[in-house]
């Protein structure tokens, strides 16, 4: 009995540079414009949540995020509640398990309060040309502890 | 929902918050088909109990719902089982159990781009659900190993039958693993990383 067969594929000759999902820098314009039809899609429901339309941060899935501020008293229930679940830091992903919001709409969510200046982002480590060594024997060593 | 009552604020359980020190987090990947224990494998090694991200698919992105009409607004909601390792006071790792199906990775802005590398889940009894994710990922040169889930009743292959079939480079590793123990799921993740160490090494001497 043999398994059915693949065919390898290449990577295209000049491999596209690592775009790292920095939060300070402005998103680019094809993520204004993704986010921009998105939004118009989406139910009423998560309109409201996410406030204006507008660009979002690139905001990573691993994005860690940390409250700077307190709750302000215009604060929405969504926006007091990550203000209190990031106390400690926690991803974006985590946030949106909690909130029980889809990514996108926690994205919109975290993009006003860090124009807000409520939360900070601290970047996640992306993938390398020349991946760092050193934080993979750290993984290793971790991984050797569980 | 309810975030009115403070008894209701969702959030980590205090054991689970990370310590203030965690200035950066990793990812991993682990893709497969429907039903190859991606979800398994993820809460096997999880230090936190695994969590679910959500992500709304409609028509505009992928035009599969043309059959019903402009009115018919279907939203499918995709999910991603993922969890989290602590590997030092600064840095953490998550690992994101993702569906194989290539329409539904634009969903989460940046899934495969900035991930460590990612390991490929396969069933034996459905070894070409696999082909197209391994098309993707060397396409986005994105590093991956193969872990072959067993199953009982799967046809048991010798790996060099499945280097051949999967046509895969001998430098990529191929192992077998249950997902269900932590163990075998976390040698997984060690061959994965031994891979991307191995390539750090011989990239850095070229």
């Amino acid at each position: 009995m043999t398994p059915p067969q693949r065919r390898r594929r290449q990577p295209p000759p000049p491999p596209p540079p690592p775009s790292p999902a920095v939060p300070k820098s402005a998103p680019s314009p094809a993520e204004g414009q993704n986010g921009g039809e998105g939004e118009g899609k989406n139910p009423e429901r998560l309109y409201i949540i996410t406030g204006a339309d507008g660009e979002r941060a690139p905001v990573d899935l691993v994005t860690l995020i940390v409250t700077r501020a307190e709750a302000p008293s215009s604060a929405t229930p969504e926006q007091t509640a990550v203000l209190r679940m990031c106390a400690a830091p926690l991803s974006v992903a985590e946030i949106s398990a909690y909130l029980r919001l889809p990514f996108s709409v926690v994205t919109v969510l975290l993009t006003e309060m860090l124009a807000a200046e409520l939360v900070q982002a601290r970047a996640p480590i992306v993938r390398q040309q020349l991946p760092d060594r050193s934080l993979l024997e750290a993984v290793m060593h971790g991984l050797q502890r569980l | 929902m309810d975030f009115n009552g403070s008894d209701t604020i969702p959030g980590p359980r205090a054991e689970d918050h990370l310590p203030h020190t965690t200035t950066a987090a990793a990812k991993i990947v682990i893709v497969g088909g429907f039903g190859v224990g991606k979800t398994t494998m993820v809460g096997s090694v999880s230090e936190i109990r695994p969590l679910t991200t959500e992500e709304t698919m409609t028509q505009a992105g992928i035009g599969v719902d043309d059959d019903y009409g402009s009115e018919t607004k279907t939203a499918t909601t995709v999910a991603m089982d993922f969890g989290r390792i602590r590997i030092t006071e600064q840095v953490v790792l998550y690992l994101f159990g993702t569906p194989g199906q290539e329409r539904f990775w634009f969903l989460w802005n940046g899934l495969f781009e900035g991930a460590l590398g990612a390991v490929v889940l396969v069933d034996t009894r459905r070894i070409e659900v696999s082909f197209e994710v391994m098309g993707r990922l060397e396409e986005g040169g994105v590093p991956f190993v193969v872990a072959v889930n067993t199953f009982p009743d799967g046809p048991r292959y010798p790996v060099e039958d499945l280097r051949a079939a999967l046509d895969l480079p001998p430098e990529i590793p191929i192992v077998e693993c249950d997902v269900r123990r932590r163990a075998s799921s976390r040698d997984v993740l060690m061959t994965l990383m031994r891979f991307l160490h191995s390539l750090a090494l011989s990239r850095s001497l070229t």
